[in-house]
């Protein structure tokens, strides 16, 4: 639904109307089918395939957050995508990392990275890092019947608390409950490995380039073991997307920086495969 | 005024549409005329906005878009609004086509026929505001400036433009004295001199608590290009403005 397509061309009455300063809402009165978990489905037998995004991994550090993801989607026993991304930048102080069914996956954080906009906009300050976990939380619960059907998004949230003075991790479930992590969060298909891999190298005192580290050599260790997650590409340039949230805001490391970490990893792996050992006791 | 069964009736008059028009206009322009002039201008890097305006709470000057800001002047209740709406409009079109299918020309198209539809209509007050609508582009040549008056029309500016009351001084000032390609510091500096000279060509002082100042800074790395400009970054820029401080001290600004 377009504003200036009414026959007079003004701003239609609801536009005008003083109230909420969510986009969703606005969105939910004045056009209900852009919204993504407003669209009647219909009941579908077994499995439909559709590419799905797969492993997504926070840590912690003293001075902010990482949030990194592989670059992998399937499509049941197929590789849909070898250069997906799965990780976004919410706005300045935050970034959302999404596992499940990637078109939907994508539409969503487009209409999240929105609602915060808009609300800043208009309210004219932004919301606390709580509200913006708050909001994910209402549209990954409004997705509630689809998630049942089979096409689930489950998000990592991360960002730096502004008025903390300290980065935070959520994680959530296809419900919208939501959980704040300490110290490292994984989803996603490869997170099982991904996490134990997280428990055994993470420390809390991590510098921002061990962070950055500690997250691919995840990553690496989620591919290893699961066929879902993708590994770098060394061959193709294809590297896991690593973003990092400080006090500073939000910044994506660049391909040449990616790679440098990735190499470093790789070179090491190839005596041993198995990544560092951690202490026995 | 005659009596019927012991009520007053009102004898109607005949008013031409011509009279009805020009009362809604004086209404309006008077309310207008109140307020503290909002000034806005081209430099360099983008265009900067300059208002007088003591809170940090009610703004003048306002972020619509990634590159689409907008600025009012008159009662602050209906520019409010218009502003929300416009936030609304950019964005539900940004959400439905790509960002880059929102424009400042389509903004002041919608700003036009909602201002014009509302002065015209007899059942609704004239809303007593004037807005500014801007874009910036790739380059100087690229940026947009709308001002859109109280009755619904569209005037295309370039360089400079003042609204509110004592805009029509403030714009000569401005036409005068504006260049294209001048620096930040220079075109804030010559935007204060115009809000400080009053009706009798006296001069008061604006210090930054008295200013609220915005730009679209085409430079900026990141997709939104507007930015406010707050305390000591301000009060830098106002010294940087003055010769004195520039003499003095060149080099000594802490960027």
């Amino acid at each position: 639904m377009e504003a200036n397509t009414r026959s007079t061309g003004r701003l239609p009455a609801a536009f005008l109307t003083p109230g909420s300063s969510s986009f969703m809402d606005f969105l939910g009165a004045q056009a209900p089918e852009l919204l993504p978990g407003n669209r009647p489905l219909p009941p579908v037998a077994g499995a439909v395939e559709i590419p799905h995004g797969t492993t997504i991994v926070a840590a912690s550090f003293p001075g902010g957050v990482v949030l990194a993801g592989d670059r992998r989607a399937t499509m049941g026993n197929v590789i849909a995508q070898r250069d997906i991304e799965k990780v976004f930048p919410a706005d300045e102080y935050s970034a959302v990392g999404i596992a499940g069914t990637a078109g939907l996956a994508v539409e969503m954080v487009k209409l999240f990275q929105l609602e915060l906009e808009h609300f800043e906009k208009v309210e004219g300050v932004p919301l606390s890092l709580e509200g913006k976990a708050n909001r994910l939380s209402t549209m990954i619960r409004s997705n509630l019947g689809m998630a049942l059907q089979g096409l689930a998004v489950v998000p990592i949230f991360a960002g730096w608390d502004v008025d903390r003075q300290k980065g935070r991790i959520f994680s959530y479930d296809v419900t919208g409950g939501r959980s704040e992590e300490h110290g490292f969060a994984a989803i996603g298909s490869g997170s099982v490995f991904a996490r134990g891999s997280l428990k055994k190298l993470f420390r809390p005192d991590l510098t921002e380039g061990q962070a950055t580290t500690l997250v691919v050599q995840a990553l690496y260790d989620a591919a290893d073991d699961d066929s879902a997650t993708g590994g770098p590409d060394l061959a193709r340039r294809i590297y896991p997307i690593v973003t990092v949230i400080t006090d500073e805001g939000f910044r994506k490391l660049t391909e040449a920086q990616c790679s440098e970490i990735v190499r470093a990893i790789h070179d090491r792996r190839l005596d041993e495969p198995d990544g560092p050992r951690a202490a026995l006791l | 005024m005659t009596e019927r069964d012991g009520q007053p009736v009102s004898t109607p008059f005949y008013v031409s549409p011509q009279q009805a028009m020009a009362d809604r206009a004086e209404y309006a322009r008077k309310g207008i005329a109140r307020g503290r002039s909002v000034v806005v201008l081209q430099y360099t890097d983008g265009v900067v906005f300059v208002a007088e305006n003591p809170s940090r709470a009610l703004h003048k000057v306002s972020e619509i878009y990634d590159r689409i800001a907008f600025a009012a002047v008159g009662k602050y209740n209906e520019f409010e609004n218009l502003r929300i709406g416009g936030v609304r409009y950019a964005d539900l079109r940004g959400y439905t086509y790509d960002r880059d299918d929102v424009t400042a020309r389509g903004l002041a198209n919608v700003y036009a026929q909602t201002l014009g539809t509302i002065f015209s209509s007899a059942g609704e007050k004239p809303y007593e505001v004037e807005l500014i609508v801007a874009e910036v582009g790739a380059g100087p040549e690229d940026d947009q400036i709308y001002r859109l008056p109280h009755d619904g029309s569209i005037v295309d500016e370039h360089g400079s433009v003042a609204v509110g009351g004592n805009a029509d001084q403030i714009s000569n000032y401005l036409d005068q004295r504006h260049r294209d390609g001048m620096t930040l510091a220079e075109a804030l500096k010559l935007a204060v001199e115009s809000l400080t000279r009053d009706n009798n060509g006296g001069e008061r002082t604006l210090t930054a608590e008295q200013l609220e100042v915005a730009v679209l800074d085409r430079t900026r790395p990141q997709q939104r290009k507007f930015k406010r400009l707050l305390g000591r970054q301000l009060s830098r820029l106002l010294d940087e403005g003055t010769p004195t401080s520039e003499e003095s001290a060149p080099e000594e600004s802490d960027s």
